[in-house]
């Protein structure tokens, strides 16, 4: 398997001979016990559902396989699920599950678009400010980082069912902000939009598959990550030299060359490992979409982790929704080899 | 135009660039404040006011003392549905145990893979990556399954408190040893080979010397551990079956009602919830940049 970028030790080579097997197993002790207890509770509670479910992806495991117990030999020949081979994971990705508007690579588009559109928000947004407020002049600045931060510190699952409330097409705080604007300036804005429920897309050619829906929950979600890179960019600027502005406009670089060739530069080592990590993030954002779209309208601003949660929990296909997370997982691990390949981020992490 | 007068202009503009992110940061959370504080207790919130008419903290009283009677063992009877200073013991009890077991167990385990070169060891990083990245609804299932099967006394881990504080803290940890790995990376080896040398223990120096140099990564671990714990919705509510050990998230959702959400006291209920975690975030604000290994500047 061609797993070797991810393997995170990418330290220097010890100069010394490679010890003996015997003399690394006595050395590696140490290490066995300091990883025991964690690696004793992972074992039982992660890494065996993890086995599980890989398991239960090659079967149809329904209800009534729930009774299988590994452990007792009595339940085996009546709870057994059968076993399917690959007809999991051909049934998701040639669409024949018997879930009201399912198409998988509709899904997969839609949640890469979801992603992307968010990262680039979330970035742009969150470097813009802390540009803004790096700068010394600014008035009130220790006030503007505070109050910023706070979407980041409130609890993402709240925020995600306080937007939902605030889309609400009669009671909701968005309809009635276009009311307040109507009569303040004039306009005439629906002020009784169906946020979740309008199929027509607003924007038409390319993007015609992203009902209005998707820039409800996108700006749900941008509300709710963009404070994280700003923390990031900010946490990133401060550590710049000054010298280097010094040099820059002694060179007579002007500030839009010095932010280009300075601060941009400086600041990515900080912002690729935090984009990848928003990436997965993001990518599996289940509370913005399970709590506020819920995946409509018709599934189309349904993501692949909330279509995976909907065929456990509504539909009760173990066996085609641990495929699905299976699905996932390589979706998820390609992107991070051919971001590891681009970027060399996880490298980073080593020392 | 003068240099002063530019500067003037300039700062007009950042300001009002500034003051219109503020808006949008502050909108939804003053929505909610505006609709905790309504004494009325519409349930139907027709316009946009910050401070309602006869503005009162009645919603908070009645989250704060009445029963939930969506949260009862018998629903004919008040006196078995959940109160908030249950909902709150469960709630605290999970967080806390939680975040106990993610810092206690991820300290120690980041610490061997930090500074031990041994079998398994790559393999182990290789694995937290992945589980990182494994979407966790598909173990739903199989978390059920496993977590009925152990048995506490005469009920399954699964239908405990401790049965969940389990299931989130092992699934945190992959991302908890990982973060703090990376952090006790950065923590100079020179210092702890000083303290060998001077015959302290291996479990001195990560005691006394390791652990006391990583309280940003500490801080971010329990922080979000914490979070976990408090907040978690899915396996509380598909895990638990006896009302008695509700928690405050269950309680939060149960109010998000399909045809009538009891505004104001949804958003009493919000904002309880929320001031913990806010606070928290604030105590240990400066930690959290230096603390998530990503904010580390390696290059």
């Amino acid at each position: 398997m061609a797993v070797r970028p991810v393997a995170a030790d990418a330290g220097p080579k010890p100069v010394f001979k490679r010890p003996s097997l015997r003399e690394r197993i006595k050395s590696s002790r140490t290490a066995w016990l300091y990883i025991a207890p964690a690696a004793l509770i992972m074992l039982f509670v992660t890494l065996f559902p993890y086995i599980y479910q890989l398991f239960m992806a090659f079967t149809d495991y329904r209800v009534r396989n729930l009774r299988f117990n590994l452990l007792n030999p009595e339940t085996w020949a009546r709870y057994a699920p059968p076993f399917v081979g690959l007809d999991n994971f051909v049934r998701i990705l040639t669409n024949q599950l018997t879930i009201e508007n399912y198409d998988f690579w509709r899904l997969l588009l839609f949640n890469i678009t979801w992603t992307v559109a968010n990262i680039v928000f979330h970035v742009a947004l969150g470097v813009l400010i802390a540009l803004v407020l790096n700068s010394k002049t600014v008035l009130l600045r220790r006030v503007y980082r505070a109050l910023f931060v706070l979407p980041w510190a409130m609890p993402g699952y709240v925020a995600a069912l306080t937007w939902r409330n605030m889309y609400d097409d009669r009671f909701g705080a968005i309809n009635q902000l276009f009311g307040v604007i109507n009569r303040l300036i004039g306009t005439s804005f629906p002020t009784d939009t169906r946020w979740f429920v309008i199929s027509e897309p607003p924007i038409g050619g390319l993007l015609s598959f992203l009902p209005l829906a998707f820039y409800a929950v996108l700006l749900a979600n941008i509300w709710l990550g963009w404070p994280f890179m700003s923390v990031v960019a900010t946490g990133a600027l401060q550590s710049i030299p000054k010298e280097l502005y010094e040099a820059a406009s002694i060179d007579g670089a002007s500030g839009w060359q010095q932010l280009r060739k300075v601060t941009l530069p400086l600041i990515r080592p900080a912002m690729v490992p935090a984009i990848m990590l928003g990436t997965i993030w993001t990518f599996n954002q289940f509370s913005v979409i399970y709590f506020i779209s819920q995946g409509n309208p018709f599934g189309r601003t349904e993501i692949l982790i909330t279509q995976a949660y909907k065929l456990v929990a509504e539909q009760r296909l173990y066996g085609v929704a641990a495929a699905f997370s299976i699905v996932v997982f390589f979706i998820l691990l390609s992107f991070t080899l051919i971001n590891n390949r681009v970027t060399r981020a996880t490298e980073a992490y080593d020392v | 135009m003068s240099k002063k007068l530019k500067g003037v202009l300039r700062q007009i503009a950042i300001q009002l660039f500034l003051l219109l992110v503020t808006a949008m940061v502050l909108f939804p959370i003053l929505w909610v404040v505006s609709l905790a504080l309504d004494p009325r207790d519409i349930d139907k919130p027709l316009e946009l006011r910050l401070i309602p008419p006869g503005a009162s903290l009645q919603s908070f009283r009645k989250v704060l003392f009445e029963p939930f009677n969506l949260l009862c063992r018998d629903p004919s009877n008040p006196a078995t549905c959940m109160k908030f200073g249950g909902l709150l013991r469960n709630s605290l009890l999970v967080a806390l145990g939680t975040s106990l077991l993610a810092v206690v167990l991820g300290s120690t385990a980041a610490y061997a893979f930090s500074r031990f070169r041994f079998i398994g060891r790559q393999a182990g990083m290789l694995f937290f990556i992945v589980m990182i990245m494994l979407p966790t609804t598909g173990l739903l299932a199989p978390l059920y399954v496993l977590l009925s099967q152990i048995r506490i006394g005469s009920e399954p881990l699964r239908a405990s408190l401790f049965g969940l504080v389990v299931a989130y803290s092992s699934g945190f940890l992959p991302f908890a040893i990982w973060n703090l790995k990376g952090y006790f990376d950065t923590v100079p080896k020179e210092l702890e080979e000083a303290a060998l040398i001077d015959g302290a223990s291996v479990t001195g120096t990560f005691v006394k010397i390791i652990l006391p140099l990583s309280v940003p990564a500490l801080a971010v671990t329990v922080l979000n551990s914490f979070m976990t714990g408090w907040t978690e919705f899915i396996l509380a509510w598909t895990f638990l079956d006896n009302p008695s050990r509700f928690t405050l998230a269950m309680a939060l959702r149960s109010m998000q009602g399909q045809f009538a959400t009891p505004w104001s006291e949804f958003a009493a209920m919000s904002i309880l919830m929320s001031l913990p975690i806010v606070i928290l975030f604030f105590l240990l604000q400066r930690y959290i940049v230096s603390g998530l290994t990503i904010g580390g500047v390696k290059g």
